[in-house]
């Protein structure tokens, strides 16, 4: 709950620095040092609290350590995020401390959608958290593919949006409450087509959110309309945000029934996966490419909704960091490339050794590789799905179509380390650029070797 | 603890020969000879008995960071700390661009591949199994020949096909007896036993294929002639006598104990295949003119004979696999010297354009002949130990065809007299064709190629210390 009001009372504090700060070096100083003091202000209330979940509103919210620890983590990765693009938000446009408040506005959608018990809370989360996506996509408004990203994705969400409502209601209906722990007395016998309309909506709206195909259309044009920084935010800390309560709901609130919602949600997650590592396959563009790969990500990630079991959580959280660290890092590499297809890397690796070392750590990542989180994480998910029981033929598929991502990863590495060129970079990296990528390919090992860090969390 | 430093000090050493740029040379030369004392020291200690070291990694998952070695872990990795400082004092005068990456890579591999015999936790297998692959796939790719990049890319995703099949199988495994030392390798096997035949049957594809893809059998093995036409011969050697040993190594350690049902269901469409593999490849390097293509099909027909042995099911067949696991490893060996030799100073490798070493090199020349005789397994080369147990083993197996098996496999070993036996010929004897320029070995090459002709030699001759060291190994595989 503390973090719940920091965040919002920073993100109103931080549009005041704008009207008084007129530099954007110190407006970007002064929202990393907030979200540092989020992150402490996160860190202290998992530290102060038990293992009894706390109750608000009614029992509207519901406050765990699973939660709470995870709102934890996703803070660090923003703060990470915001530490290592912060000259490329300056760069957007006039408004940085709009564009911080709106990324403090996110996460405080985030930690709604963590600890949400009522459906109405789960709305509320991913409204404030959709919102200010739509600005930030829209925040290069001189360029028009930022517009129309933008518009795209206010229509496809509010759209989407109306269906999650109609879900919501549809579920209300059937069971006569919101709230999703109370659901668990839907038995196999009792389950009216009401109530199974309303969780299909709720499959269809979440898996729009989270890009899952057939609902991922909107995701390419925007991830690449929208200014570089903001890809790099939503196509990670968010999207974890949303699974974690796409999760929730069909865990907690829908577990009873998997068997009823099972198959719809396992060839989902095989079409997501096949639709994003196929596609990704032919992007002449890396940003695009990035795009195509978080759709591909997500179908892993839906593996720890389908197998509905303790190991999925924690894959998840694992997931989710080990993703977000990598997608983010690799980000901010981009941002220092002018040339964003892959020739733009051709010999990175003989200019800027470094810059290519932790970006080939970060591919290896997302590729799953072994010593790198991205192999944990995907390796914990598996797991899960096995133990489920039925779903070896999707776990051999997903095992399939990883081998195929590393096609399109590997054509990074290919580029920085065994062609020739010359990279035009856009800005000069610095001493604390090179710290903080070096920092951050760290985190991506340590999660590889030991990921009870971060499960040792929960 | 004695087993990690064999890893370590690779790591170790590799990490340091990144940052000596220059003098990494003498860095990866004293850090693998310093592997090598290991690995001899480790093979004189589990020659009686197996040695084993183990500490909880990820308690959540119940992988442990165990590892192990009995006789045969012991040869391989003995194998490995000979071969390391054999490439790199016999390449000692050659010049590489970014020495210190090519040898920190080259250290990195090894550790990997000594792993990889070494681990005891199938999800540490899994994690050197995979860290093998990238230092290779990076040397090959920037130290290559002219077509390396898609040539290198096709051997990097052809093998991670593989070893992704068997990732999912390793964690189905690792399911059926969920506990503190789930991946342990005991606890797969007695996982792995008490599965229905129909599971292990198809379980047995799961695993194998990743470990027929690395060896390569037939028809897994079309990344192989280009990938080792294309590489670097110093990692040309490492994938041929020691990457391959990886595939054949993890058959016997974690397929036949695992899925006994499933093997002994496809054991023999696995060595019709490897049979298929022999006669094949053989009759393919008998067309070949450039040298590195003729001994790469040679060695699928080499990997094609030791396969068909593996899956025999006699306890000499697997006895003889593994003396000639490090017999292959050794000649394949100095095959790549040798070849490696005769680029360097000739400029070529197409046999139509070389011609009397035998004049213009004689030492090189002789050295070449006995390690062509080893290579087709003539008697008092240690290669005819192997191949005769190999044959042996093949006769003795229950498949009603085993007299087929035997006389088909032994046409491979017509066949490999006939290419290696006229790759000889047009290199050594004959008119100086293309090698005019009189230079025969150096120092250091001389060193290299006598460690080998002198273990050629000595286990031809008295090859019990080796069949000794795996008997317990091979005794204890077979019911």
């Amino acid at each position: 709950m503390k973090a719940i009001i920091a965040s919002t009372v920073f993100g109103v504090i931080l549009m005041f620095t704008g009207l008084m700060v007129k530099e954007k070096r110190s407006v970007g100083t002064v929202a990393i040092l907030l979200l540092a003091l989020l992150l402490g202000v996160n860190i202290w209330e998992l530290s102060a609290a038990g293992n009894q979940p706390q109750t608000y509103f009614n029992n509207m919210l519901r406050i765990d350590r699973y939660g709470l620890w995870f709102n934890t983590l996703m803070t660090g990765c923003t703060l990470l995020y915001a530490m290592l693009v912060n000259k490329d938000i300056q760069r957007v446009g006039a408004h940085v401390a709009e564009y911080f408040a709106l990324i403090c506005f996110i996460l405080c959608g985030i930690y709604l959608l963590s600890s949400y018990n009522s459906m109405l809370m789960l709305f509320l989360g991913i409204e404030i958290l959709s919102i200010p996506q739509y600005i930030l996509a829209g925040s290069d408004k001189r360029n028009l593919k930022s517009s129309e990203a933008s518009l795209k994705y206010l229509l496809m969400g509010s759209f989407s949006t109306g269906i999650l409502l109609m879900g919501i209601t549809l579920l209300y209906g059937a069971t006569g409450t919101f709230n999703i722990i109370g659901f668990t007395f839907l038995q196999d016998d009792l389950l009216s087509p009401t109530a199974l309309a309303g969780i299909i909506f709720l499959m269809i709206a979440l898996g729009f959110k989270v890009s899952a195909a057939p609902m991922h259309m909107w995701t390419p044009d925007v991830y690449d309309g929208a200014p570089t920084p903001f890809t790099a935010f939503m196509a990670t800390v968010v999207k974890a945000g949303i699974f974690v309560a796409f999760m929730k709901l069909f865990s907690v609130g829908f577990g009873a029934l998997s068997n009823h919602w099972m198959l719809v949600l396992a060839i989902v997650t095989a079409a997501t996966l096949l639709v994003g590592n196929i596609t990704a396959v032919f992007q002449q563009s890396v940003k695009r490419m990035l795009a195509y790969s978080s759709i591909a990500q997500a179908g892993f990630m839906l593996f720890a909704i389908l197998a509905v079991n303790a190991t999925a959580w924690q894959g998840m959280i694992v997931y989710a960091v080990a993703y977000s660290v990598a997608t983010i890092g690799l980000f901010a590499v981009l941002l220092k490339l002018k040339d964003y297809t892959y020739d733009g890397f051709n010999g990175l690796a003989k200019k800027q050794p470094l810059l290519a070392g932790v970006t080939a750590i970060f591919i290896f990542s997302l590729a799953g590789i072994p010593l790198t989180g991205g192999f944990m994480a995907k390796y914990m998910v598996l797991q899960a799905a096995l133990e489920q029981g039925q779903l070896m033929w999707l776990v051999i598929f997903a095992l399939l179509m990883a081998a195929v991502s590393a096609y399109y990863y590997f054509r990074v590495i290919i580029a920085m380390y065994f062609k020739q060129g010359n990279p035009e970079l856009n800005s000069e990296v610095t001493g604390s650029d090179k710290l903080l990528l070096i920092v951050t390919g760290i985190i991506v090992l340590i999660l590889g070797i030991a990921p009870q860090v971060v499960i040792a969390g929960i | 603890m004695i087993l990690t430093l064999l890893i370590l000090v690779p790591i170790a050493a590799g990490i340091l020969s990144f940052l000596a740029k220059d003098s990494a040379k003498a860095v990866a030369l004293i850090s693998s000879i310093a592997t090598l004392g290991l690995a001899a020291y480790i093979s004189a200690a589990s020659y009686s008995q197996p040695m084993a070291w183990s500490i909880p990694w990820i308690p959540r998952l119940g992988a442990q960071l165990s590892l192990y070695s009995d006789g045969m872990a012991a040869m391989l990795c003995l194998l490995t700390g000979i071969v390391m400082p054999v490439v790199f004092i016999s390449n000692w005068n050659k010049e590489v661009e970014n020495p210190g990456g090519f040898y920190g890579l080259m250290l990195l591999a090894q550790a990997g591949i000594t792993g990889v015999f070494l681990a005891h936790d199938a999800l540490l297998f899994y994690f050197f199994w995979e860290l093998a692959l990238i230092p290779v796939y990076f040397l090959c790719s920037i130290w290559g020949g002219e077509k390396r990049i898609p040539v290198t890319f096709k051997f990097f995703v052809y093998t991670f096909v593989g070893s992704l099949l068997m990732l999912s199988a390793i964690i189905f495994l690792a399911l059926q007896n969920p506990g503190a030392n789930a991946y342990g390798w005991d606890n797969i096997v007695s996982a792995g036993m008490s599965l229905d035949p129909v599971t292990q049957q198809w379980l047995f594809w799961l695993i194998f294929i990743a470990f027929a893809i690395k060896m390569p059998i037939f028809p897994f093995h079309t990344w192989q002639p280009d990938t080792y036409e294309q590489s670097p011969t110093s990692v040309t050697i490492i994938l041929s006598a020691l990457m391959v040993k990886m595939g054949l190594f993890s058959v016997i350690r974690w397929l036949l104990p695992v899925v006994p049902e499933g093997v002994a269901f496809w054991s023999n469409t696995v060595i019709i295949l490897s049979i298929i593999g022999i006669i094949y490849a053989s009759c393919i390097a008998i067309v070949q003119t450039d040298m590195k293509r003729l001994i790469a099909y040679s060695s699928i027909a080499h990997m094609g004979l030791m396969s068909a042995a593996a899956f025999s099911q006699t306890s000499t067949g697997m006895h003889g696999l593994m003396v000639q696991m490090f017999n292959h490893g050794i000649n394949i060996t100095g095959m790549w010297l040798i070849v490696s030799m005769i680029e360097q100073r000739w400029g070529t490798r197409d046999m139509t354009k070389l011609g009397g070493m035998a004049i213009s090199a004689p030492k090189m020349a002789i050295a070449f002949v006995i390690i062509s005789f080893a290579n087709i397994g003539l008697p008092l080369t240690n290669g005819f130990v192997g191949e005769f147990m190999l044959f042996n083993g093949l006769f003795q197996s229950p498949s009603p065809y085993h007299i087929s098996y035997m006389v088909l496999a032994g046409l491979g070993v017509i066949l490999g007299a006939v290419y290696t036996l006229n790759m000889v010929q047009k290199t050594t004897y004959g008119n100086t064709v293309g090698m005019t320029i009189q230079k025969d070995l150096s120092v250091n090459e001389y060193v290299g190629l006598a460690v080998i002709i002198g273990i050629i030699l000595m286990l031809g001759v008295y090859p019990k210390p080796l069949l000794d060291m795996t008997a317990a190994a091979a005794g204890v595989m077979m019911p």
